[in-house]
């Protein structure tokens, strides 16, 4: 992950997505389709409680008679949920106590991926729990967090080993009849992280999921719990990768982050599943439903930077409950081709002197939809409560799209609201005045979407900075003229 | 180092410039000079290879090389230097990032590798104290809320740095206050040597006070009408440029 600046020139050379390849490794995959059945011989192969079964049953009930929602700004054809299989699990089963026994074909897939686990031990400092597919393959400095109390596994480990915590958390910010998506999830999840912070425990390392959808049919519904005990702190990391494939894949997170009193978290995603290949055929939809709660004093802080997908329907949000919480929300989001995007946020001030801060980055070049939605809400009981909003927007070329839907429910009248919104187009001056110095067109327009995407980007840890920098330019990669 | 032949460009349909002969040998400066709409901003971006200028006939030489295939990049990567009447912003790019992104650009286009950072670091502080630069300004976005001076002053930091073989001065003493007109200039003088030339396009005289030029030229309707020295520009400033219109 920590690219050397020679490294990152190799890397801007490759034109395909670069993360386009096929591991063949042995895995044992559900038929496809879903019903009753298909949801206990989940949580059966996962070895699960009873009252986990009964918990998926009760929220595939509830998606069964939900619609698909429509709401969004965005167009595609949509799954046929009877065509996916909802498990797919490399075929070792045993959870892995060391990297000798990990599938040696599944270690190079990692280091395809650029996250070596022998090197992320050595330099990065960063924990690390990798999903493949459907299943949890290996988790870094387990023994080190430990010592702290930090519990950081996998959610079905989580399940087993620590159910009074799953039991009291799961489910609790985002309800499994939430919405269409977060229901299926609810029912068919396969695998995800966990993570609980104990009291007053300030987490020493990054910790870092990478999500990873291999097998061809499949659906990946990943679930994460995150939970951050009074006055703890926790910086955690998620990176998405797919590889290219001429169907669309279906992916339905949930992520579900609870900031106890004086706690802290810090949520930042690097998102780059495969977007479709340049005429908009293929491509990860990514339906996904990120939560957070914050009680007295806390603070819940999402960083994200999106290039993938072909279909992106995402707000991370955050409830302010506590009485001076606040909540933060940082985004890039970049399209290209044809990949559609309606992302943003919702900030619900339920708590007194609450405050929330927005700061959106659209870019679209090609043929591309970006779209900005964002809810700022206001209880009556939120007396102080401030918002502050800016949502700027930069297009390339004559064919894409922005728009920016804000939504501003105030019922508290101390609230204090700012939104602010720009959209800019990048200039072929700007391009000439870069050209003259030397700098080809292409990296003159990494140069201006990093300036134009910098306050997010300062955001982001250092080293996933770096890495999302280059992704911004990969991604817009054959977009000039 | 520069010979322009016979050149004739255009742009949106438009014929600008006229059949221009130059010649500028390294180690001189050359004053362009012309009423407005005479060709002298054309003339500086059709050097650059700005897309948008159609060159319909005659030839650019660099050090022997034509510069009709090559892009804009890759002229700036065989020496050739605009500093902009109107220099752009780029906002969340920073000077240091730029001028760093530039320097590498020109590196790798020669197979050098990236400049080490403590090299550039060095770099950056003898050219920004030459222009007199203050160091809180070079972590700003590039040209982005600058006055007319710092902007001015910004590009000539970038000519330092580059260390162009040919650089042209677009107009650069437009905006400038008389101070800032010194530094600039004297930034200027300190660069010139006998291995490069420097093209100086201006509409008055003043910026030649500081900046002296070998030759200077008098362009007007896309064509040199006259050529002199130092003195060709004082006589512009007493008369006028209406009796060149007249010659022409």
């Amino acid at each position: 992950m920590a690219y050397t600046e020679e490294e990152l020139k190799k890397e801007l050379e490759t034109k395909e997505y670069e993360y386009g390849f096929y591991t063949d490794i042995d895995s044992e995959t559900f038929p496809v389709g879903l019903n009753e059945e298909v949801v206990r011989r989940i949580s059966q192969k996962k070895k699960e409680p009873e009252w986990m079964t009964q918990w998926r049953l009760k929220a595939f009930e509830a998606w069964k008679n939900m619609e698909e929602p429509e709401w969004a700004n965005v167009q595609y054809s949509k799954p046929d949920y009877q065509a996916i299989s909802y498990y797919s699990a490399p075929k070792k089963k045993d959870q892995y106590k060391t990297l000798d026994e990990v599938d040696p074909e599944l270690l190079k897939t990692f280091d395809k991926l650029g996250i070596s686990l022998d090197e992320q031990k050595k330099l990065a400092g960063v924990a690390v729990d990798i999903v493949m597919d459907s299943v949890s393959v290996a988790t870094t400095f387990k023994d080190t967090l430990a010592e702290k109390g930090i519990i950081f596994c996998s959610i079905s480990e989580a399940i087993q080993e620590y159910p009074d915590l799953v039991k009291k958390y799961i489910g609790t910010v985002i309800p499994i009849q939430d919405n269409y998506f977060a229901a299926l999830n609810s029912a068919v999840f396969s695998d995800g992280s966990f993570c609980y912070i104990p009291k007053g425990v300030r987490c020493p390392m990054e910790l870092s999921t990478y999500f990873r959808i291999n097998q061809a049919g499949t659906g990946q519904f990943e679930r994460t719990l995150v939970i951050a005990d009074e006055s703890s702190y926790v910086s955690y990391l998620e990176g998405c990768t797919a590889p290219s494939r001429d169907e669309n894949q279906l992916h339905a997170a949930v992520v579900e982050l609870v900031a106890l009193d004086n706690a802290e978290i810090k949520y930042s995603t690097v998102q780059n599943w495969f977007p479709g290949d340049k005429n908009g055929k293929g491509g990860v939809y990514n339906f996904v439903t990120k939560r957070g709660i914050c009680h007295r004093n806390s603070k819940i802080s999402w960083t994200q930077v999106e290039t993938g997908s072909a279909v992106t329907w995402k707000y991370p949000s955050c409830i302010l409950k506590g009485d001076n919480s606040i909540g933060e929300f940082y985004s890039i989001a970049l399209t290209n081709n044809y990949q559609q995007a309606d992302t943003g946020t919702k900030m619900v001030h339920l708590g007194k002197n609450t405050k929330s801060t927005i700061i959106s980055k659209g870019i679209s070049a090609g043929k591309s939809q970006n779209s900005y939605r964002g809810l700022v809400q206001v209880h009556p009981r939120a007396t102080n409560a401030r918002n502050f909003s800016q949502c700027d927007s930069l297009l390339m070329g004559n064919q894409c799209g922005a728009h920016t839907f804000p939504y501003i429910e105030v019922k508290n009248k101390t609230a204090q609201i700012e939104h602010e919104a720009t959209t800019s187009k990048i200039g072929e001056d700007q391009i000439f005045y870069c050209n003259q110095r030397g700098i080809d067109p292409e990296k003159a327009i990494a140069l201006v979407v990093n300036g134009f995407s910098k306050e997010v980007l300062n955001k982001l840890p250092m080293e996933f900075a770096v890495e999302a920098q280059k992704l911004l330019e990969i991604s817009l990669e054959g977009s000039v003229g | 180092m520069l010979t322009i032949e016979n050149l004739n460009a255009k742009v949106e349909g438009k014929q600008i410039l006229n059949g221009i002969d130059l010649d500028v040998k390294a180690g001189e400066v050359h004053a362009i000079m012309g009423p407005n709409g005479s060709g002298k901003s054309t003339l500086s971006s059709v050097i650059a290879g700005h897309q948008d200028y159609e060159v319909n006939q005659g030839t650019m030489l660099l050090e022997g090389e034509d510069l009709a295939e090559l892009s804009p990049e890759e002229r700036a990567h065989k020496g050739i230097f605009l500093s902009f009447q109107y220099p752009i912003e780029i906002p969340g790019v920073s000077v240091t990032n730029f001028i760093k992104t530039a320097i590498n650009a020109s590196r790798k286009a020669k197979g050098l590798e990236d400049m080490a950072a403590n090299e550039m670091l060095k770099k950056i502080r003898e050219k920004s104290s030459l222009l007199e630069i203050d160091s809180r300004f070079l972590s700003r976005s590039l040209n982005e809320g600058f006055s007319g001076g710092e902007k001015k002053r910004n590009e000539i930091f970038q000519m330092a740095m580059l260390e162009p073989k040919l650089a042209i001065l677009d107009e650069t003493d437009s905006g400038l206050d008389i101070d800032a007109l010194k530094i600039v200039a004297n930034g200027v003088n300190k660069l010139r040597s006998n291995d490069n030339a420097i093209i100086v396009i201006t509409h008055y005289q003043r910026l030649l006070e500081y900046i002296i030029p070998d030759f200077v030229h008098v362009l007007f309707d896309g064509k040199i009408v006259k050529s002199g020295t130092k003195d060709l520009a004082i006589e512009l400033e007493e008369k006028g440029y209406d009796w060149i219109k007249e010659m022409a």
